[in-house]
This record gives structure tokens, C-alpha cells and sequence, in this order.
């Protein structure tokens, strides 16, 4: 525990069990992102997962949303410290898209328009623990909350669900992303408050 | 762990926090902290605040302005005395900063509060004598609720920066423009041309950041040059 600050009591909020450590709750739903919101067509758009032998799986947005889909509810955690629970979602399971996926990379580096990248481990991508989602809340998904698709890998820090996602680059080396080079920590844990370099 | 050394108001709102850290590893301006604060029976509270002073040394200015029904906020701008000590973190982020070394025209776009590291920006090319272009375009409510004004005007009466003010809500007499958000045309008119390549650093409310960086890619500015720093109540920072 660090020293007392004099006079303050603080709001306590009435625990909860789904929220981590150093997170409070949110009604809204904020935005952050580095860069401007990019505009994407659907017609330009497509999805990629490349192997680290250089095979390249892609999906345009008709063959895409012909792929079984999930419905899901799922709590959402920013670094910036709000977290969201209990949003609904729409989108296709990783593990669906990678059925025909040969690899055995241990690590992906995911591309979003605009330019934004974020690196995780192949495992979390897996086993029905992210999505690329289309639908939030019943509707299309916003183009500044990442629309036509973002991913979700929503046990991870909200920063490693790329908006605006393009496609998954899988290697035998682990490269940093853009926030995880700009101090951000490399896997971002919110249940061990992975926030930064050193935590 | 850092001491509070001075405090003063900025407006009716915000004030101006100093610190002295011992041990600070120095920042970028545009960066921020983490500011925590812990009750007598051990409950703390986090917020993140940006840093508006220009780097060197072992003080650092923090801006704060009181969100209503904040929790972390009013502490900081009512209860904090000189003298205090408070756990801060940081230097955070390393993408919505300026560097010396950078030589490209630059362009500050600040909506609200959001002016803070923008100011930071402003007074580190000042210090650092640099001589690369460098414009502000800051919407801000009424004249009551600018921060920094004073600095503003002598940074750009000394260090040639160009600062432009946009008021939404209350122009001073005698302004030349009447109340408005930043529009198209305000862009046209006051902010470096796009055949001059600027980096632009847009910070303010999600809605401003929005706006701002739409505009500034509709008439022409690569994506990829415009960096974006967004908060709120319910945005993550202060």
C-alpha cells in the first residue's frame, strides 16, 4: 500500500467480482484510438491470415459473413482503466477462421487498416477466445468503434482488439505492435494489471 | 513519490499542479501520468493526467481540470496543498509526443482541456530553440475557460508560434468570428496547408478528435501524419 493522501476518501463502488484490479465501470462506451477513423468499403474489404510458410488464407466481406457466425457476451477491458461489461456481439469465431490454417506459430501480428498492428500469442486467438465481430449491440459496428470488423480477444486488454482489422501475419518470433513498442505491455493481462513495460 | 511544490489556478475550473519527483527520468512532451490516490483504509483511486510542462529536470506540471462528480478530479483541484505528497507513474505513451529532433512543420489542434500536452509540445520547441513551424488551433468554450493563456501569448509573441482561437460558446468583443465548432473553413484558414506536410496532433473530447481528424483528412493530410489523443469523462484520461 503507498502513503495516505490527506483528506481523501474516495467513492467506493460496491464490488465487483468481474472487474479487475485498478478498473472502474463505464455505462458508455469511449473511443480511443492513435489516429484518424479510417473509411473502408466493403467491396475493398478483405481478411487475411498468412502462415509462416507464406500461405495466404482471404476472405472478402461475401465470403466472410457466409462463415458461421456466434453470438456472444462478453466484459471489456481498457488500459486507460473503464471497463464495459456484459456488451452483446456478432462475429466469426478465430477458431473457425483458422480450420484450414496450417501452422505451428506460436505468435501473430495483426494488421488493422490505417495501419495500427498489435502482437499476441497465437494460443489467445484460439479455443473460442476471440472474434472478428461485425455487430455490436444488435447493429452494424460503428466505424469509430472499428467497423466493418474488429477483432475481440476480450480477456486481453481492449487495446489487442484491433479495430479496423485486416489480417493476421503468423511467425515463429514474437514483434512488437504499435502500442506494445510505444510502452504498453506486450500480452496485457487485465487480471495481473499488465499495463505497461515492467509490470 | 512526488511532493506538491507550487498549486495555482488556471481558471474557475482547473488548476495547475507542480511536483517535484526525485528521480524523474525525464518525459516527452505529450506524455502522462499516472497520479494515484490511496484512502486511510487502503482503497486507491487512478487517473492518468497530462503532463504540460516542457521536459528537463526533476519538476513536472500537471494540469487539472474538475469533472463534475469526478472522484479523483476534485481532490486534485480543492483538497492538494503545497506540501502534499502523491504517488504518480510515468512518464506514459510513447506515440502522441513531440521530439526536438523532429523537424517538420507541426500543427496543434486542441479541443478543451485537451490543450494540456499541446502545451507541453509548444514549450519544449520553445526551449528547445527550434525553428520548425508550428501553428495551435484551440476550440475552447469561452475566454473564461482557456488554460494557459498567458503562456499562449508569450510563446507567441517570442517563438513566432501562430495560436488561433476558436470559441463555441462566448467570443470576447470585438473577435472576428462568431461562436462556432471547427468547421471546414476554419481549417482552410488556419492551419498549415497540406502541401507543407505538417504532423498534426489533434487532442480534446472523442467528438472533437473525430471532427478534426475528418476534416483534416478530407482536405487532403495523410492519415498516417495525424496523431489523435481522445478523453472524456469515460475516456481514459484525467
Amino acid at each position: 500500500m503507498g502513503i495516505i493522501s490527506r483528506g481523501f476518501s474516495g467513492r467506493r463502488r460496491a464490488h465487483d467480482e468481474n472487474l479487475p484490479p485498478g478498473q472502474y465501470l463505464t455505462e458508455g462506451f469511449p473511443v480511443l484510438s492513435a489516429g484518424p477513423t479510417p473509411r473502408i468499403q466493403l467491396e475493398e474489404w478483405e481478411f487475411t491470415i498468412t502462415t509462416e510458410a507464406g500461405d495466404v488464407h482471404r476472405w472478402d466481406w461475401t465470403a466472410f459473413r457466409q462463415l458461421p457466425a456466434d453470438e456472444f457476451t462478453v466484459d471489456l477491458h481498457c488500459v486507460t482503466r473503464w471497463s464495459k461489461l456484459g456488451t452483446s456481439w456478432e462475429g466469426v469465431s478465430l477458431e473457425t477462421l483458422f480450420a484450414d490454417v496450417d501452422t505451428a506459430a506460436d505468435y501473430a501480428l495483426v494488421h488493422s487498416y490505417g495501419g495500427y498492428t498489435t502482437n499476441l500469442p497465437v494460443d489467445d486467438l484460439l479455443d473460442g477466445k476471440a472474434w472478428v465481430a461485425y455487430r455490436y449491440d444488435g447493429e452494424e459496428l460503428a466505424p469509430e468503434h472499428g467497423g466493418p470488423a474488429r477483432l475481440l480477444v476480450p480477456h486481453l486488454y481492449l487495446w489487442k482488439s484491433a479495430k479496423w482489422v485486416r489480417g493476421i501475419a503468423l511467425s515463429h518470433s514474437d514483434e512488437p505492435g504499435f502500442w506494445e513498442s510505444a510502452g504498453y505491455h506486450n500480452y496485457g493481462d487485465p487480471w495481473r494489471e499488465q499495463r505497461y513495460w515492467g509490470d | 513519490m512526488a511532493t506538491v511544490v507550487r498549486v495555482r489556478s488556471l481558471n474557475a475550473r482547473a488548476r495547475s499542479i507542480l511536483l517535484d519527483v526525485p528521480g524523474w527520468p525525464g518525459h516527452d512532451a505529450g506524455q502522462h501520468v499516472d497520479v494515484r490516490l490511496t484512502a486511510p483504509d487502503g482503497y486507491t483511486a487512478v487517473r492518468s493526467y497530462s503532463i504540460a510542462s516542457a521536459t528537463g529536470g526533476q519538476q513536472v506540471e500537471l494540469a487539472v481540470e474538475e469533472l463534475p462528480n469526478g472522484e479523483v478530479s476534485p481532490y486534485l483541484t480543492r483538497e492538494l496543498i503545497v506540501g502534499d505528497r502523491i504517488e504518480v507513474r510515468g512518464p506514459v505513451g510513447g506515440w502522441f509526443v513531440w521530439r526536438p529532433e523532429q523537424r517538420e512543420p507541426i500543427q496543434l489542434l486542441a479541443g478543451g482541456s485537451g490543450v494540456v500536452p499541446l502545451v507541453a509540445i509548444a514549450r519544449s520547441r520553445s526551449a528547445a530553440l527550434s525553428a520548425a513551424p508550428m501553428q495551435l488551433l484551440y476550440s475552447v468554450r469561452d475566454p473564461d475557460s482557456l488554460l494557459f493563456g498567458p503562456e499562449l501569448a508569450d510563446l507567441s509573441a517570442g517563438d513566432s508560434l501562430r495560436v488561433t482561437y476558436a470559441y463555441t460558446r462566448y467570443a470576447p468583443a470585438g473577435y472576428g468570428r462568431p461562436p462556432g465548432r471547427v468547421d471546414a473553413k476554419l481549417i482552410a484558414a488556419e492551419t498549415l496547408p497540406v502541401d507543407s506536410a505538417p504532423t498534426c496532433y489533434v487532442c480534446g473530447p472523442t467528438g472533437f478528435v473525430e471532427t478534426v481528424a475528418t476534416l483534416l483528412t478530407d482536405v487532403g493530410h495523410d492519415p498516417a501524419r495525424i496523431r489523435t489523443e481522445r478523453f472524456g469523462p469515460t475516456g481514459g484520461q484525467r
